[in-house]
Formats: C-alpha cells, sequence, structure tokens
C-alpha cells in the first residue's frame, strides 16, 4: 500500500513537473559548437568547405513553434575552400566580392511544425546585395539541456550571382550548393 | 643495307599500346607543366581534371601493356648490339614501365593529399589514397615533379636511342615499332 501510495506520488509529481521541463525556449546559440558547412560538385567531384565565422540569435520553443525565429550572419571572408588559392578567389568580385557585401544573412519568417522533431523553416537569405525566399528543413534534437539544430538546403549559386563572367557557367563549378548547418543551442532568458 | 640483320617485327597490339600511351603522356605532361602556374581559372580546372583523367588513363593502359608484354615476347634486340649495350636498353625500358606507374600514382597520392578526388572522366570516382595533409601534398608534389623529371631524361634517352639506331647504326630497332612497319600476327 505505501508502495503503491509513493508511485502514484512520484507520478504525480513527474505529470507534474515534465511539461514544464519541457516548456524549454531554446536562446542561446553555442558558436563553439555549431557549424555552418558546404559540398558542391567541380567536375562532377565532390567538394566540401566551411565557414568558420558566424553568429546569429534564435528563440525556438518547442511548445510554440509559431513564436520561433532565427537570424544569422556569416562571415563570407571566413570561408575555408580547403585550397588557400580558392579561398582567395571566392572572396574576389566576381565570386562573393567580401568588399561591398562582407557578410550572409538569414531571417527566419514562419516555422511550421512537419512532424516528430522535424520542421521548416522559411526565410530570407540574402548573400551579394540579394535576397531569396528559402525553406530550411531543421531537426531539432535536445540532449538534455542542450538543443541541436540540424539540416540541409540546396541553393543555385547562380540565383545569388555567386561566380561571375568566366565561372558564370556551371559546367566546371555546379550550381547546386549543398548548406549543412548544425547549431547548438541552451535555453535562454 | 643488304647486311642489316632484320628483327621480327613488333604485334599491332604492341605498337598500338606504345604510340596511344606516347601520345597521351606527351599531352598530359605538357598540361602538367603549363597548368600549375595559370592563375586560378575554369580552365585550370578543366586542365587539372583532364590531366588527371590521362594519368588514370596510362595507368590502366600500362596494366594492359604488361600483361601483354608478359604474354608476347618482343622481338630480341640486334646480335651486333653489345652485352653492356643491351644491358642499358632492357634497364631503361624497365625504367619507363617503373615511371608510368610510379608518375600516377604519385599524382593520384598528391590529389588525395591536397584534397581533392580524382572522378575518372566525370563518371568513375577514384578512391582516395591517403587523407587531407597539407604537408604530404606538398611533398608528393615535390615527388612527382622529380619523378617527371627522371622521366624526361630517360625519354630523351629513349628518343636519342632509337634515332642513332636508325641513322648511324642504321638498323631496323625504330622501323620495326613504326605504325607503318610490318605486324607480327600472334
Amino acid at each position: 500500500m505505501k508502495k503503491l501510495f509513493l508511485r502514484l506520488v512520484l507520478i504525480a509529481i513527474v505529470a507534474t513537473v515534465a511539461p514544464a521541463a519541457y516548456a524549454v525556449e531554446y536562446a542561446q546559440i553555442q558558436v563553439s559548437k555549431s557549424s555552418i558547412s558546404f559540398t558542391y560538385k567541380q567536375m562532377n567531384v565532390a567538394m566540401a568547405g566551411k565557414f568558420k565565422k558566424f553568429n546569429g540569435q534564435l528563440r525556438f520553443d518547442p511548445q510554440q513553434v509559431t513564436k520561433a525565429m532565427a537570424s544569422f550572419d556569416i562571415d563570407l571572408n571566413s570561408i575555408d575552400t580547403g585550397a588557400a588559392d580558392a579561398d582567395t578567389e571566392v572572396a574576389g568580385k566576381s565570386w562573393f566580392n567580401t568588399t561591398a557585401f562582407p557578410a550572409a544573412h538569414f531571417e527566419s519568417g514562419s516555422v511550421k511544425a512537419v512532424g516528430g522533431n522535424r520542421y521548416d523553416v522559411a526565410g530570407k537569405l540574402s548573400i551579394k546585395g540579394q535576397t531569396r525566399d528559402i525553406i530550411v528543413p531543421t531537426t531539432l534534437i535536445e540532449q538534455g539541456k542542450v538543443a541541436v539544430f540540424e539540416g540541409s538546403f540546396t541553393i543555385r549559386r547562380g540565383d545569388f550571382s555567386i561566380g561571375e563572367g568566366a565561372w558564370a557557367k556551371f559546367d566546371i563549378v555546379a550550381n547546386d550548393i549543398v548548406v549543412k548547418f548544425r547549431f547548438t543551442a541552451l535555453p535562454g532568458k | 643495307m643488304s647486311n642489316t640483320a632484320w628483327t621480327a617485327p613488333y604485334t599491332r597490339t604492341a605498337k598500338s599500346l606504345h604510340w596511344i600511351m606516347a601520345l597521351i603522356i606527351l599531352d598530359v605532361m605538357v598540361m602538367g607543366f603549363y597548368m600549375q602556374d595559370l592563375p586560378l581559372s575554369p580552365e585550370k580546372l578543366q586542365l587539372y581534371s583532364w590531366h588527371k583523367w590521362g594519368g588514370v588513363s596510362v595507368m590502366l593502359l600500362l596494366l594492359i601493356r604488361v600483361s601483354w608484354r608478359l604474354t608476347h615476347r618482343p622481338p630480341a634486340l640486334p646480335w651486333m648490339m653489345s652485352r653492356l649495350q643491351q644491358t642499358v636498353a632492357h634497364i631503361g625500358h624497365l625504367a619507363l614501365y617503373g615511371l608510368m606507374v610510379a608518375i600516377p600514382l604519385s599524382g593520384w597520392m598528391m590529389s588525395s593529399a591536397k584534397g581533392f578526388q580524382t572522378v575518372w572522366f566525370g563518371l568513375v570516382p577514384i578512391p582516395d589514397l591517403l587523407a587531407k595533409d597539407k604537408a604530404w601534398g606538398e611533398l608528393l608534389q615535390t615527388v612527382h615533379l622529380s619523378l617527371n623529371l627522371t622521366f624526361i631524361a630517360i625519354l630523351v634517352a629513349h628518343v636519342g636511342a632509337s634515332l642513332k639506331h636508325h641513322f648511324i647504326d642504321r638498323d631496323d630497332i625504330l622501323t620495326r615499332m613504326l605504325p607503318q612497319g610490318r605486324n607480327r600476327t600472334h
């Protein structure tokens, strides 16, 4: 009897506390545990690179998805293409033109839960003075107090004039660029 | 030259492999020396790909060539060549065969170490032999260049020797390898 009573009390406590424990809003991005990388094809050879510097804000409460928001700035000069001469080349005018446009910016719009721990984050991506609407499929993995948001989406470099002039054709460097991200966030105030 | 000792001709296959590979190697080598100092451009990336496709092709053709060579005894060297000359000729040919493997292999390894996979003709991905590593990439670049310079030196001797045989010794060493020369049928 006593044992059963204890068990009921425990269930009651868990039932009360648990939703509160899950109703967490993640708001602090841990940049050191986050990454933005990309892959593309060069004459059908798979290439990979990353951006070493970026920052952003996000607010995400799995219970109140409609209030979620995310905003990111990516330092385009921090690109690591895997080859030094390419890093210099892509900073130049025909690629990112980082002197005039040093950062890429993403600003979220509506966020939609699409089942399980998956969300479609609509938003505007601005690169090199051009803004496009994109949808970013994102998976949320909650590990204790930490949340990991990860996913990938494909942009066409031609849409943002990334690689003009001699590079404008897609026979050498393909049009599709797959951007992969992984953001680690802690609950915030 | 009625007193010339005519040796048996090469097979058509042996001749074809010799000349096709000679053409590819010449192309690949000229590209290799030309492309490296170009500023980064689509043309440069294209040349690098072509160069690597050619190198892989040389390795594959060499495989066929060595198999053919092992199953089809080539015609003997003229009897008037001294023992020493014959030995030097054999060592030279062996070195050329060895370098035709070592040079593409070092290029392939360099490519892996520098982080650029090779996709043969843009279709067949060739596995990377090494993980990406800057120091290895630079070392292999030096190895690739040194092997090529060695190859060029032996190639000059190879061409020089064939011309000496033709114009000074007046034997059929050169003509028996020419495409329009006689073919052996087996």
